[in-house]
């Protein structure tokens, strides 16, 4: 195979990659004095078009996507991106508008992100959105400081936000970040969060609750109206996380049992790709009680007419500049006009049946630690491998590798020791499930006939295992000037 | 539209296969009181030509593009070679998600690993991370790692940062124990050293200040730096026009700690405001406090070199509460679309864009400010944009050079009502030198 390169390993002076018209306007020899001007650029290539192709074009073909196969990382609701919202999002009308345009310039723009307030706001049952979230995390944040912001108008922020145990590490995070202590409400036995335990660490001294439902262990929390209950009936709001919210669109809404405030990942459930780590958006929802702290601006409907509206007093202020990843709000807005109301039902169905599926056909096979009812996906671990093998999810994952198929999440949740976290998206056909399912069957098979192919894996892409320990002991981050 | 790959008879079989009766009860842990038991009211489903008519109509609905456009402000509109959009569409590099595990990800990991060096390069800082959400966050997320680096409690920003750059610091720095603070601009459009050398001390992380600044003029990063040094601050310089890079000296060689802005010009669209690209850089000793995901260079069992997503243990997967920020992806496909069109202009196209660009506004500053009763509001050295005093009321001046399709640039006394009649141009390469005469004629009639 081919070594690609760095494009710094292959630039000589006198290339060519680019052309652009003559100045036009008269030489003026004093156009930029004064001014204090690099002599170069170190590094920076000089190579032509055709290897510029060439360089991206094989770097390309050394990823992994959702186009290739099933992509089952948990919790990051890997499903097919219909290629008609990318092209819509690439319209010049919608992409070459500027976000500082007088309003009557851009009403499609804000029409867009009117419309898709409201859309939102029906799927989950909130009063209202904001979009201006770049992504979860961000969403997250503002989540937490929408809950401040109100504990504040009534006096006092209050110290605490209680966070289960299974939660993905942003929340803390975010909680962290919003000027909160962190909580932590530990799991029971069916992996939920139990009642009792939360009453007792339920005080006026906190906030909220950061509730995920399905949690990060595809289960859902069947105590969520009691559980809010408990939440409220101490002055308290509960935050629900939406990573999870492929499982209920349709089917249930998180306004209506409860949640205060939610963040959505549009790159999750709503289908905008992923990108390879982005762009995302983080929409968040709120009850009527949180309207009036929303990000400004907000999108204003008078009559026929959208406006912006800045004059709003009691807004946590902004949290980025202009309004939020509009493109991929474009794109996610798309997406639900394409599906109707029956198909977003039906996305949850399918997806949580698909997920099913693959626990049937896994179930004995791996160990399923929590063996509650499962939604969208299933949290399975390596523990029958590693007690009879010495075989760990790292080894099942980069074996999966071989076998065609990007790894399960293993990073967390954090209960769960080992975990494979397998989502598989409702957009997968019966085929490629079977697929996957026969091929964790085989690792499984492996695992106990010759642990050293897992233990070597993967062996057939382009680099082999990498040394994670070296390049954190040891950190490169950039070029080191040296042509290799 | 469906995107379900399932037929009938598969949902049939699997449904058995899985043990139940019907779709419904596959939510059976869903207690009956939770659930939705009607229709979402939501537009029918459209079929895919019924969806781009319908949005066809509604993008007809901006009339943006019928103007020539002289706006900037944080957003710039700059030529996109044909290859970043041919290359970025590419599948692979749409469709993955952050490079976890890196034997399948090496085309986003090498990207990445090109990008940050690209950075570094850039803003002669000695590292960079994957990437932020945007110029703004970034600016906030610069002044949160002051914090940390410097355990101080106040921080100082300079008021001709951009306005939202400032509003987004004090958002995301409100309930952090961290005092914002603003320091003034002269007459010349850069900041006050007095001012700076007043308000700066032992309590301060640091200035952050933004070159050029809201008003187009390059600030003297160096003079101003060693202020900030004097008391062991940090100097942040944020950078809203990227392409600025491309012809003005490397920050890090004026004195800058960090360097954080806004990437959008490298092969973005303006985006109606996003995604962009948040970027960051800085020495290399500040490398533990630096947020964000972080590309590394490493081998494989066999000595091939390659990369890897790198420092976790600052992340919030492992740190949870205590990490440098809550950060848990990076803008990849833009900082892609950056990476392509940078390594396609390479070293001698970025420094002509650039260059273009400061001849073009420069001379359309002597074109606008000869008419009469206008003049630059500022002395400075500006980069790509430059702010004008009108002789009257700029937003009716401005209605006026609209009704003659031309949108003259952004009025700036919402944001800074110590500059009324005023508005902040931009010219980049895209505009000709037909259309800043045109822009010139139309003032003159517009104030005649």
């Amino acid at each position: 195979m081919i070594r690609e390169p760095l494009i710094f390993e292959i630039s000589d002076p006198g290339k060519k990659g680019y052309s652009i018209p003559k100045l036009d306007v008269p030489a003026d020899p004093s156009a930029l004095e004064g001014l204090p001007l690099r002599a170069d650029i170190p590094d920076f290539p000089q190579v032509s078009e055709v290897e510029v192709v060439r360089h991206f074009t094989r770097l390309s073909q050394q990823n992994y996507c959702v186009d290739l196969g099933l992509y089952p990382l948990g919790s990051c609701t890997m499903k097919y991106n219909p290629k008609v919202n990318d092209r819509i999002a690439s319209f010049p009308a919608f992409a070459d508008t500027h976000p500082l345009a007088p309003a009557g310039m851009v009403q499609g723009n804000l029409e867009i992100l009117h419309r898709m307030e409201k859309l939102l706001s029906e799927i989950t049952g909130f009063d209202a959105f904001t979009l201006q979230p770049s992504a979860g995390a961000q969403g997250e944040l503002v989540g937490i400081m929408l809950v401040r912001a109100y504990h504040e108008s009534k006096g006092i922020p209050r110290r605490y936000v209680l966070i289960p145990d299974s939660a993905h590490g942003t929340n803390p995070s975010s909680a962290h970040l919003s000027g909160y202590e962190v909580k932590e409400i530990k799991s029971n036995a069916s992996g939920r969060i139990d009642p009792a335990v939360l009453e007792q660490a339920m005080t006026d001294e906190v906030a909220a609750l950061m509730v995920t439902n399905p949690n990060t262990l595809g289960v859902f929390e069947s105590d969520i109206c009691l559980i809010a209950e408990i939440v409220h009936a101490k002055g308290g709001l509960l935050y629900m996380d939406g990573a999870n919210m492929n499982a209920l669109a349709g089917v249930a809404r998180p306004g209506d049992f409860g949640v205060d405030v939610l963040h959505l990942n549009l790159h999750k459930t709503f289908s905008t790709p992923h990108g390879g780590g982005g762009p995302g958006s983080g929409p968040v929802g709120v009850k009527k009680i949180l309207e009036p702290f929303l990000p400004v601006p907000v999108v204003a409907k008078k009559g026929e007419a959208y406006a912006l509206d800045f004059d709003r007093p009691a807004s946590i202020g902004r949290v980025r500049s202009f309004f939020g990843n509009y493109l991929v709000v474009l794109k996610a807005m798309a997406y639900i006009l394409s599906l109707g109301p029956k198909g977003v039902r039906e996305m949850a169905e399918i997806a949580v049946l698909n997920a099913n599926y693959i626990r049937k056909g896994l179930e004995g096979v791996y160990d399923l630690q929590y063996d509650t009812a499962s939604m969208h996906e299933v949290v399975f671990s390596d523990k029958i491998q590693k007690e009879a093998y010495g075989i760990t999810n790292l080894d099942i994952a980069k074996r999966l590798i071989d076998h065609g198929f990007h790894p399960p999440t293993m990073s967390f949740p954090l209960i769960v020791h080992g975990a494979l976290m397998i989502e598989p998206t409702e957009t997968e056909s019966r085929r490629d499930l079977d697929l996957f399912i026969e091929a964790m069957r085989t690792i499984a098979r492996e695992a106990a006939e010759n642990p050293a192919v897992l233990k070597e894996a993967p062996h057939h892409t382009y680099v082999r295992r990498l040394d994670e320990t070296a390049a954190a002991r040891n950190p490169i981050v950039a070029w080191d000037g040296r042509k290799a | 539209m469906s995107y379900i790959a399932l037929s009938g008879q598969d949902q049939k079989e699997m449904l058995a296969r899985v043990g139940a009766a019907s779709v419904d009860d596959l939510f059976c842990c869903i207690p009956e009181d939770s659930r939705l038991r009607r229709d979402l009211d939501l537009p029918a489903a459209m079929t895919e030509p019924e969806l781009l008519r319908h949005m066809e109509t509604v993008a007809g609905r901006n009339t943006y593009g019928r103007y020539r456009s002289f706006l900037g402000g944080g957003a710039y509109h700059h030529y996109i070679p044909t290859v970043v959009d041919s290359l970025s569409a590419r599948t692979e590099f749409v469709s993955p998600y952050t490079p976890y595990q890196p034997e399948v990800s090496q085309g986003t990991l090498q990207v990445i690993f090109e990008y940050q060096t690209l950075i570094c390069r850039l803003t002669g800082m000695d590292i960079a991370n994957a990437s932020l959400y945007d110029g703004a966050s970034a600016a906030a997320e610069a002044a949160l790692m002051a914090q940390r680096l410097t355990h101080r409690g106040r921080i100082l920003v300079a008021r001709s940062l951009h306005p939202q750059y400032r509003e987004t610091i004090r958002t995301l720095t409100k309930n952090l124990a961290l005092a914002v603070e603003e320091v003034g601009f002269g007459d010349c459009g850069g900041l006050k050293s007095a001012e700076l050398r007043e308000k700066m001390g032992p309590d301060v992380c640091g200035l952050i200040l933004q070159s050029p600044n809201m008003f187009g003029v390059v600030e003297d990063l160096a003079a101003l730096a060693a202020i900030v040094h004097e008391h062991k601050g940090l100097m942040i310089t944020a950078v809203a026009e990227g392409l600025s890079l491309g012809i003005l000296e490397a920050p890090g060689k004026l004195g800058a700690d960090i360097v954080c802005g806004e990437a959008q010009s490298f092969g973005l669209p303006t985006s109606f405001g996003g995604p962009g690209l948040g970027f960051m850089g800085c020495k290399k000793e500040f490398l533990r406090q630096l947020p964000g995901r972080i590309c590394g260079q490493t081998k494989d069992v066999e000595g091939k070199r390659g990369f890897v997503l790198t420092l976790s243990t600052r992340e919030q997967h492992i740190r949870r509460e205590k990490a440098t920020s809550n950060i848990c992806s990076n803008q990849g496909w833009c900082a892609l679309r950056a990476t392509i069109y940078l390594e396609s202009v390479g070293q001698t196209g970025l420094r002509e864009i650039a260059d273009q660009n400061i001849r073009k506004a420069v001379y359309a500053a002597g074109r606008l400010a000869a008419v009469p009763g206008v003049k630059l509001r500022f002395s400075g050295r500006t980069f790509n944009e430059f702010v004008l005093v009108l002789p009257k009321d700029a937003a009716s001046a401005a209605k006026s050079l609209q009704a003659k399709g031309i949108l003259p640039g952004l009025e700036l006394a919402p944001f800074y009502p110590e500059l009324p009649n005023t508005l902040l141009v931009c010219v980049t390469e895209v505009r000709t030198k037909e259309e800043i005469d045109g822009f010139a004629a139309a003032l003159e009639e517009v104030l005649r």
